[in-house]
């Protein structure tokens, strides 16, 4: 780096990198706002607040899940087992549930414990054994997919199912625990996950330490950081998360489907990765992967207004979130 | 060859808010050597990617053979047959392809024109020709990571030669070499020359520099010094008085900082894989005692070691108490501080801001409850810091990779002062870092030992060692051969005993 170059400097680069996603979002938000004008009415079926409460529901799991791994991203990590992790969360409280006939508060609990297996996992895969860290969460994926599967007998796992030994499932889902999962409960725990995680980012020194393992690992650990300790805690708050993001599918959805909660690895990856940018941070963050979970939201929900096809719609996607991830790294280049 | 002459005249390089470059005119004809010395930031760096095409927003002239040309762009510079080696050899290099790979890697991606095969038996025999001529004795075979530091230095040149340079840039050279290995560089530089390359030579080492060059420039603030003749007549302190624009005492006289009782005591460290093996020494307070040593003699390992990222057997005791530390974060808690060679890889957070870098080993005293961080007091400090070191600093919040080199040393030894250690292993800390920030540096380990903080300095600048420890011992091959008082030592005996001497 040359002298004089200072961080004030203005371009439209450096702009764009600070304010792409937000812009992205107003953009997209306007753009859904009158394609969905209504002439008639003289307002946007898409502005109504109905609407944009469905949107923070919709985005709600996927939140809490990529929040979880803006901590994997922090110590420069990469957990692509959350995925598994919720769906697992989401097959194993369901059980708790429907075969034990357990109460919420236990067995939310147990599925948060049992879920941190899954990060205590990758811990030793990452930091004992020293795996790349996305190989290590890739194969833990597979294990725990397989696990989910297993453990539900490869079906599904609803009320009065008939359990493999033919007979019928004794317990029920409890309301409260449905209340979870409906607004404005499931946006409201999102907001406290999100809140929750700025603050132990931003404000506490566990988060610094994250930070400065992620920026410089080498450097962090002759500063006198324990840098494994900060790495396990970055994965076992992976999978908590990640747990409860499935547990929120559960109270949603009121049963668990075969690999529900895989589908929710790569939105939440998109998010955590677009939330890199936001205001210039430059690194994961809480604030940010909320916002890349928004925006991955509206243009799911905007698209479905718009009445594209479903088959259609992946196309469109990929492209927004390409461009989107484009104006983070393509000008970020010359900051190296 | 013909003879060939390349004028840089009246350069002049802006960034935003600096002048980088003023004015400067260099030239440079084959066959010479041709020194180019001055502090951090003089310009030296920049000068020389301006020749070598990659600064393209020079303004001024340069002219090969009294022909203007143009070098805005790397290949322009290569088309002249100008190339550079910059400091960074591992830049250069792909690690994970082999030595012929590596020296041919411009012929087989820039000559191989429409042919898809690659002819791997006339790339080897191609590299293996180069690398006998420069009488550089590595297999072509071997893969480029397992190479030490001066072997790929070595495979770069080689890479030059290649390419039939007419004109070769060497930025730093001899910083990593140990002092065989320079010899060896400065022979295969003073063979280029021979055969007429026109050789531009980097270094801050400046008794070196008359070994090798014929002619020197000096530079200060962008701005060209003077340009002449190299020999006797030009002492080492009239060049850094160019170089600083004022009277320097050349020798630094340490202070006595009142050696008090023992704080370490080591006894038999061994590293567990061999790396140091049967280390004893002791430490008092307020005492600076010199690991002296040349390149791969193990210093490193050493300082390591003792700060607890390697596994050792042997026993440490400190302030009378047997401890062995499991890992640096143990050794931290315990008041030692370790300011390692590699400063931007291992001892600054490059990319985070000042302040941040200075209060990362002591959060503890900026946390309250629920371990939030008072970053309000975190700053504070910070600015104290800075204005207690010195660093040059716009403010505390900058990045510091935006720093010089000796600035993010200070900011190091502010991180480890800030979190009160009181036993300094100190590791090269002088490594490319200019003349003045160098006595800034001995002014603060001295300061640093006068409040009773007991200080390990290892390097191999054995004139350093000598105006500022009290004790040295000697490494070699791992071991301390010798335990030496440093006012009754010169550089001659320590060299003989790095050298393996007994």
């Amino acid at each position: 780096m040359e002298k004089g170059l200072t961080n004030k400097k203005f371009s439209a680069g450096n702009f764009i990198t600070k304010w792409g996603t937000i812009i992205t979002i107003i953009i997209m938000f306007l753009i859904f706002t009158f394609a969905n004008w209504d002439p008639d009415t003289n307002s946007s079926m898409f502005l109504s607040s109905t609407n944009i409460i469905t949107i923070l529901r919709s985005i709600s799991i996927t939140t809490i899940i990529a929040t979880g791994l803006t901590f994997a991203l922090s110590v420069n990590g990469m957990d692509l087992s959350i995925g598994a992790c919720a769906n697992f969360a989401n097959t194993f409280i369901m059980t708790m549930f429907v075969w034990y006939n357990l109460n919420i508060g236990l067995s939310i609990v147990l599925t948060i414990g049992v879920c941190l297996l899954i990060g205590v996992v990758n811990s030793i895969l990452i930091v004992k054994f020293k795996i790349p860290d996305m190989i290590a969460a890739l194969s833990v994926m597979f294990m725990f997919q397989g696990v989910a599967l297993t453990y539900s007998k490869g079906g599904a796992i609803t009320e009065r199912m008939t359990r493999p030994d033919g007979s019928q499932a004794p317990g029920l889902v409890p309301d409260a625990f449905r209340e979870l999962g409906t607004q404005p409960w499931i946006i409201i725990i999102m907001l406290i996950v999100v809140a929750f995680a700025h603050f132990f980012l931003n404000y506490t020194k566990h988060g610094r330490y994250m930070y400065a393992v992620g920026g410089n690992p080498e450097a962090a650990k002759l500063s006198g950081i324990a840098v494994k300790k900060y790495k396990i805690l970055a994965y076992l708050m992976s999978a908590g998360l990640a747990s409860l993001g499935g547990i929120c599918l559960a109270a949603r959805v009121g049963t668990a489907q075969v690999s529900a909660g895989d589908a929710y690895m790569m939105p939440s990856v998109a998010a955590a990765y677009i939330g890199f940018s936001v205001l210039g941070q430059g690194k994961a963050n809480a604030f940010g992967t909320l916002l890349g979970a928004i925006m991955v939201g509206l243009l799911e929900n905007g698209l479905i207004m718009m009445t594209v096809p479903y088959y259609a719609m992946n196309i469109i996607k990929g492209l927004v979130l390409a461009l989107a991830l484009a104006s983070t790294y393509a000008i970020r280049k010359h900051n190296k | 060859m013909e003879d060939m002459k390349l004028e840089m005249k009246n350069i002049s390089v802006e960034f935003p808010g600096v002048k980088a470059l003023d004015g400067v005119d260099f030239t440079l004809t084959s066959g010479t050597i041709h020194a180019l010395v001055g502090a951090n930031g003089a310009g030296k760096s920049t000068l020389m990617k301006v020749i070598a095409g990659a600064n393209s927003h020079y303004s001024g002239k340069i002219l090969l053979n009294g022909e203007p040309v143009e070098t805005r762009l790397p290949k322009q510079a290569k088309n002249l047959g100008i190339e550079i080696v910059y400091q960074e050899v591992d830049t250069a290099l792909i690690p994970y392809l082999t030595v012929a790979e590596n020296v041919m890697f411009n012929i087989m991606v820039n000559n191989a024109g429409k042919k898809q095969l690659v002819n791997w038996k006339k790339i080897k025999q191609e590299a293996k020709k180069v690398l006998d001529k420069l009488n550089v004795n590595v297999d072509i075979n071997k893969i480029t990571s397992e190479l030490s530091l001066a072997e790929k230095q070595m495979i770069l040149i080689a890479r030059c030669v290649i390419a039939k340079c007419k004109f070769l840039i060497l930025d730093e050279p001899t910083a990593p070499l140990s002092n065989s290995e320079t010899i060896e560089l400065f022979r295969v530089v003073k063979e280029l020359a021979s055969e007429g390359v026109g050789v531009v030579f980097i270094s801050h080492r400046l008794y070196e520099l008359y070994e090798i060059c014929d002619l020197i420039t000096i530079m200060r603030d962008g701005k060209l010094v003077i340009a002449t003749q190299l020999d006797e007549s030009l002492t080492q302190n009239t060049i850094v008085e160019y170089m600083l624009g004022r009277k320097f005492e050349e020798v630094y006289v340490k202070k006595n900082c009142g050696i008090g009782e023992t704080l370490l005591e080591i006894d038999n460290l061994t590293e567990k894989t061999n790396m140091v093996k049967d280390l004893s020494m002791t430490l008092r307070k307020g005492e600076i005692v010199g690991i002296a040593g040349l390149v791969g003699a193990g210093k490193t390992e050493f300082c390591k070691t003792l700060f607890g990222e390697y596994p050792y057997k042997g026993s440490i005791k400190l302030n009378g108490k047997v401890i062995h530390f499991k890992n640096p974060t143990q050794a931290v808690k315990s008041g030692f501080a370790l300011v390692p060679e590699e400063r931007r890889k291992e001892g600054v957070l490059v990319t985070d801001p000042v302040y941040s870098n200075i209060s990362i080993a002591a959060m503890n005293k900026y946390c309250k409850f629920l371990s939030i961080i008072d970053k309000k007091k975190e700053k504070e400090d910070a600015r104290d810091m800075i204005s207690k070191l010195g660093i040059k600093t716009p403010s505390e919040c900058q990045t510091v990779s935006l720093l010089s080199g000796g600035n993010q040393q200070k900011v190091v030894i502010g991180k480890w002062l800030n979190s009160e250690a009181n036993i300094y292993i100190y590791d090269e800390p002088t490594k490319g870092i200019d003349v003045a920030a160098k006595r800034d540096m001995y002014e603060l380990i001295e300061k640093l030992a006068l409040k009773g903080c007991g200080a390990i300095y290892a390097t191999s600048e054995f004139d350093e060692i000598l105006s500022l420890c009290d004790r040295i011992y000697v490494m070699y091959d791992g071991r301390f051969v010798k335990e030496l008082v440093a006012s009754q030592t010169d550089i001659k005996e320590l060299l003989y005993y790095s050298t393996g001497g007994r």
